[in-house]
């Protein structure tokens, strides 16, 4: 029996739904690590930190998108991302991450347990990654 | 009596109005056309994130490891009413609706003791709930400055309401908005946040529940979902309220230019049976006047 290599992938965001269709392979940043998804992953439920989300359609074409925070629900057919912002990598501009960033080093200020205080240190060291990568330097 | 030209300034002030309501239905049409358009496209993420969010609870259960936000304070002494309201008049019963609804919840809350706290959201409904419960309002959100309105503004007074909660200001907290049925039915409806009732899960996906895996641990996925969900739920209201508030704008418009029109008509109906009397005088006048010679 041959094996399905393509699955269903919807990325939305909660404005609108930014990619819905047929995928050979998505590279999610989960919240543990990187992850790729192909066809017949098993039923997963995973947070994203800010990244890059990869998208390699069924006829090989690629695209990249630039996602802050979400969760994505995997099931064997289907991948479904639910980001809360997410901008196709072309459009996204280098002054909202910088916004980000400067918003939560003002909340970093404001913290006041430890536990939040590293929930914003983990977030920050993120965004500045993710600053790192689509920002040429 | 008014003189012919009386009538002839009313007749014109009139048609003036009535093209002024005119265009502001046509103005209310295309917005309201956006609106549903932006309502429309918001809608499947708040679709999953329900589907999401039933799994999940299903696999966490009603245990200790439940977020706060769910299980509740287990009080409900003190409620917090988050009433959202258009920020401009001229759309007919729409504001005072949904303002009519959250103060008799208001008043039934004070009846049986409870403290009530208010945050308005748009500026007609404080403007309507000042003049009763000025002491109640603790907080308004002034979204006139903002043309679109996208998830950030929501996310906003979502983490205000959260962080509210986690200083324990009060138990229970209800959402009053304007659904939006259709362009001429809104109805204003309350939507408890928090406690956070799970939605019930669709037949189609129980089956799948059991098997999942997550990561990190359900328990961290739903801490990290609840708050999301709630300002999903607030973005939700507010593209409905838009919705709505142009629908109900729109047919105020259609009603306030038919009835222009219609005392257009009497008016000219009136200034023509007087000129047709002044005239009728005049000759009369002039027969008399030539009979006496």
């Amino acid at each position: 029996m041959v094996m399905a290599t393509e699955f269903n992938f919807e990325l939305v965001s909660p404005e609108r739904l930014l990619v819905s269709g047929s995928v050979s392979e998505v590279v999610i940043p989960a919240t543990e690590g990187e992850m790729t998804v192909m066809a017949n992953h098993a039923p997963t439920m995973t947070t994203i930190k800010p990244g890059i989300v990869t998208v390699k359609f069924a006829d090989g074409k690629k695209d990249r998108y630039v996602v802050f925070g979400g969760f994505a629900d995997i099931v064997p057919t289907g991948c479904t991302l639910l980001a809360e912002s997410a901008v196709h990598v072309d459009d996204f501009k280098s002054e909202d991450i910088v916004r980000r960033i400067e918003a939560a080093r003002a909340e970093l200020n404001h913290a006041k347990s430890d536990d939040q205080k590293f929930g914003i240190e983990t977030y920050l060291a993120e965004l500045t990654t993710l600053q790192g990568i689509v920002v040429p330097a | 009596m008014p003189s012919l030209k009386d009538l002839k300034n009313r007749i014109a002030s009139v048609k003036a109005t009535q093209k002024i309501t005119k265009a502001m239905k046509m103005v209310a049409a295309a917005k309201l056309r956006r609106a549903q358009e932006a309502a429309e496209a918001a809608r499947p993420y708040s679709q999953r994130m329900s589907a999401v969010l039933a799994n999940i609870a299903q696999a966490v259960g009603q245990d200790d490891s439940a977020p706060r936000l769910m299980t509740g304070t287990g009080k409900d002494q003190v409620h917090l009413l988050v009433v959202c309201t258009a920020e401009r008049g001229l759309c007919g019963g729409f504001n005072s609706q949904i303002a009519r609804l959250a103060r008799d919840h208001t008043r039934k809350l004070l009846a049986s003791g409870k403290t009530v706290k208010i945050i308005c959201v748009g500026k007609k409904g404080f403007d309507i709930l000042r003049r009763e419960f000025a002491s109640l309002i603790i907080d308004r959100v002034d979204l006139r400055e903002v043309k679109r309105i996208g998830f950030a503004n929501a996310d906003q007074i979502g983490h205000k309401v959260i962080g509210l909660f986690e200083q324990g200001e009060f138990d229970v907290c209800t959402l009053f908005y304007s659904e939006f049925k259709s362009v001429i039915a809104q109805i204003p409806t309350a939507l408890q946040l928090i406690p956070a009732s799970a939605p019930a899960v669709a037949a189609e996906t129980t089956g799948a529940t059991a098997i999942y895996d997550y990561e990190p641990d359900a328990g961290a996925i739903l801490g990290d979902l609840i708050p999301r969900n709630i300002s999903v739920q607030i973005f939700r209201a507010l593209l409905e309220n838009v919705a709505g508030e142009m629908g109900a704008k729109m047919s105020a418009m259609d009603n306030a230019t038919r009835n222009a029109g219609e005392m257009i008509n009497k008016l000219t109906l009136n200034y023509n049976r007087q000129r047709q009397a002044q005239i009728t005088k005049e000759l009369i006048e002039i027969i008399s006047g030539a009979e006496a010679l």
